[in-house]
């Protein structure tokens, strides 16, 4: 293989990455927030699948992509309700009621989406999606262009999310208070911060952004919805926060790291010429999550309350 | 202190049959509830939820025949609870329970096509025997990155279970593809390879016996043996259980191990009962409807055999009320979550009023 075609491999992969890494980037960094509070909300899987066929439902009916974004948005803030009632407020085991979301979340969007849209006669299913911007001049850069340049808003918006979600965490009275809470909730809580009410303001925050994630699936990625079609992403994002050592920063870089693989096995795929049977493809990002789950050792930045209910 | 004994022992008493009444209760009102709130659903899709639940009730327990057909969807459902049963009593969220069923399919399967010339009396309990070794190691893998690296096991487990879903497909499409065949699948085993049927004509093996003597072992093994005892103490509180002269990573890999190995028995009885070979959707997610069984009946390996009963009542109905009523089978999804989440209601309202007594 000469230069070249390395060189257009690489970039090949490269341009693939970040589009990939986009809707783990929102659930992860959203997750940060619920985790740094002291609450784990394994049920990431769950709501990015309903937020994924609430948006992709009210864009199919309403003809508007921004209308399917706040349908993503509205379930995101009554998912992470419910979770912080029964996390929060009737202090049930969160991986237990984790589980449950992800069991309801796949059924509900499965049987909605089997008996509003494949029972219908509709002739199209698709939906149109969020269009590739191009920028004058950067986009037509060789390479770069590819990498940077060519993707759709929602990819674009992450550039915002990331910074925004990092000076909130550590450069408000909020973050601080959000911080407090998930370490030492007892301290918190002497000083006035109310525990629950920061919590549940946490866990929606996360709610909502996973349900973003998931709607940049339909919204962008995929023109239609597809039974569990999220295929583990909520709880790659749950590894992304844990490898990204619980920062904003962190959990996005390691999204981008599992975005790599999902873009390799695409990339791969794409060729003709197949040196592997697909499966081989197909395993990596759950491979690369375990891998990096047990590369990250050091336990320091894990919140010392995480998982705990509060009892005042 | 001076109504002593009477009135507490009144007091006992009746605490203890409402404890009583509500350990049976709970899991009917929990499975009422979740019905309830999955009848709105049926409404809200434009369903009649009184036409689909009949054909779902109909499905299931319209004559023997169909019954012994709930029967062999619990069977793998009951592996698999009581397994995570014992990984749930020490404290280990095992999701892992499908890609467990799946490793255990595939040594079963491997063991039956590799050495067909072992005479049924080796080779059957060979095939079980190997696939619940199968389904053990690969959950002690997620056992072991977490006693050594601290790794999350709900999200290891979780991993797992793709690995070993796509390693299913991998292997029945490449190197285990029956001879001279198109489709992605297996060879069927061989006879002697296969579990005898207890009540032919019907379908029904003994699988299901199997995974009865299975459930009433693993209960006297957790609440009844000291290797049970630790594994609870495990789970209760893993730092006393530390300064009791536990060892608690050890009890965890040996919890891990069992529970891993029901379900690869669970997966090898698949083949060897129902299906007769491999292919890619050998589990219609019975790992993940094990979770479901098990935390309704609050992890009790007996109580786990009704619920496995009920669960594969609810998926067997749920086949017909899909065929018979349109409706889509995939709303027992659905209410297996409400159903945990009544559940945990309940253990909240339970604990808070326990909290207003003291």
């Amino acid at each position: 293989m000469d230069v070249a075609v390395i060189l257009a491999f690489v970039s090949g992969i490269l341009a693939a990455t970040w589009r990939m890494a986009t809707p783990l980037i929102y659930a992860s960094v959203g997750e940060v927030f619920a985790e740094r509070s002291g609450v784990i909300n394994l049920g990431l899987e769950g709501i990015m699948l309903v937020g994924a066929f609430n948006a992709y439902t009210a864009a199919f009916y309403s003809g508007s992509l921004w209308l399917g974004l706040l349908a993503a948005l509205f379930t995101g803030v009554l998912l992470g309700l419910l979770f912080a009632f029964f996390t929060v407020t009737i202090k049930a085991n969160q991986i237990v009621v984790g589980t449950a979301f992800n069991l309801a979340g796949s059924g509900i969007s499965g049987f909605l989406f089997e008996s509003i849209f494949l029972k219908s006669n509709y002739s199209s299913l698709g939906i149109p999606t969020f269009n590739d911007l191009s920028f004058p001049f950067l986009t037509k850069i060789p390479y770069l262009g590819d990498i940077l340049f060519h993707y759709n808003i929602l990819v674009y918006i992450t550039v915002l999310l990331v910074p925004l979600a990092s000076f909130v965490l550590y450069k408000t009275a909020f973050g601080l208070a959000v911080r407090s809470v998930g370490a030492h909730p007892k301290a918190a809580d002497t000083m006035g911060i109310s525990v629950s009410r920061m919590r549940y303001i946490c866990v929606v925050i996360g709610s909502v952004l996973t349900a973003l994630g998931g709607a940049t699936l339909t919204l962008a990625f995929a023109n239609q919805f597809v039974e569990d079609m999220t295929s583990g992403r909520g709880f790659i994002a749950l590894a992304a926060v844990v490898f990204g050592g619980w920062t904003p920063w962190g959990a996005t870089a390691a999204s981008l790291l599992f975005g790599v693989f999902y873009a390799l096995q695409l990339r791969v795929q794409a060729m003709n010429s197949v040196l592997l049977p697909y499966q081989f493809l197909q395993v990596l990002p759950y491979v690369a999550t375990v891998l990096a789950l047990i590369s990250v050792r050091h336990r320091a930045g894990s919140p010392k309350a995480l998982g705990v209910p509060y009892r005042s | 202190m001076r109504a002593v004994t009477e009135i507490s022992n009144n007091h006992e008493f009746s605490m203890r049959i409402r404890k009583v009444l509500q350990g049976t209760l709970m899991p009917f009102i929990a499975i009422l509830i979740a019905l309830a709130i999955g009848a709105v659903i049926l409404i809200a899709a434009n369903f009649n939820p009184l036409q689909a639940y009949q054909a779902m009730y109909l499905g299931a327990f319209a004559d023997f025949s169909s019954f012994t057909e709930v029967l062999l969807d619990a069977t793998p459902l009951i592996c698999i609870g009581v397994g995570l049963a014992v990984a749930f009593r020490c404290g280990i969220w095992n999701i892992g329970g499908e890609g467990q069923f799946y490793a255990g399919a595939v040594t079963g399967t491997a063991i039956a096509l590799y050495a067909p010339a072992l005479p049924g009396w080796i080779l059957l309990p060979l095939v079980l025997v190997g696939g619940a070794a199968g389904g053990a190691l690969w959950a002690m893998l997620a056992g072991y990155l977490k006693t050594r690296f601290g790794a999350n096991e709900v999200v290891t487990t979780v991993m797992l279970n793709y690995v070993a879903i796509i390693a299913t497909s991998y292997l029945v499409s490449g190197p285990m593809i029956e001879p001279r065949g198109t489709y992605p699948q297996t060879a069927q085993i061989p006879d002697g390879a296969r579990l005898p049927l207890i009540m032919p004509p019907t379908r029904l093996n003994l699988g299901f016996i199997i995974a009865l003597l299975l459930a009433v072992g693993l209960y006297l093994l957790i609440f009844k043996s000291s290797t049970g005892y630790a594994i609870r103490a495990v789970g209760i509180n893993p730092e006393a259980a530390h300064y009791a002269g536990i060892q608690v990573k050890k009890n965890i890999l040996l919890a891990m191990a069992i529970s891993g190995g029901a379900a690869g028995l669970g997966g090898a009885m698949q083949i060897a009962g129902v299906t007769y070979r491999l292919f890619q959707q050998i589990s219609p997610g019975f790992g993940f409807t094990a979770i479901a069984v098990s935390l309704l009946v609050n992890n009790n390996p007996l109580g786990i055999i009704l619920a496995g009963i009920l669960f594969g009542g609810l998926s067997t109905g749920a086949r017909l009320m899909q065929m018979n009523a349109g409706v889509p089978a995939v709303l027992v999804n659905v209410i297996q979550g409400l159903v945990i989440l009544s559940v945990v209601a309940f253990g909240a309202y339970r604990i808070l009023t326990m909290e207003r007594e003291e």
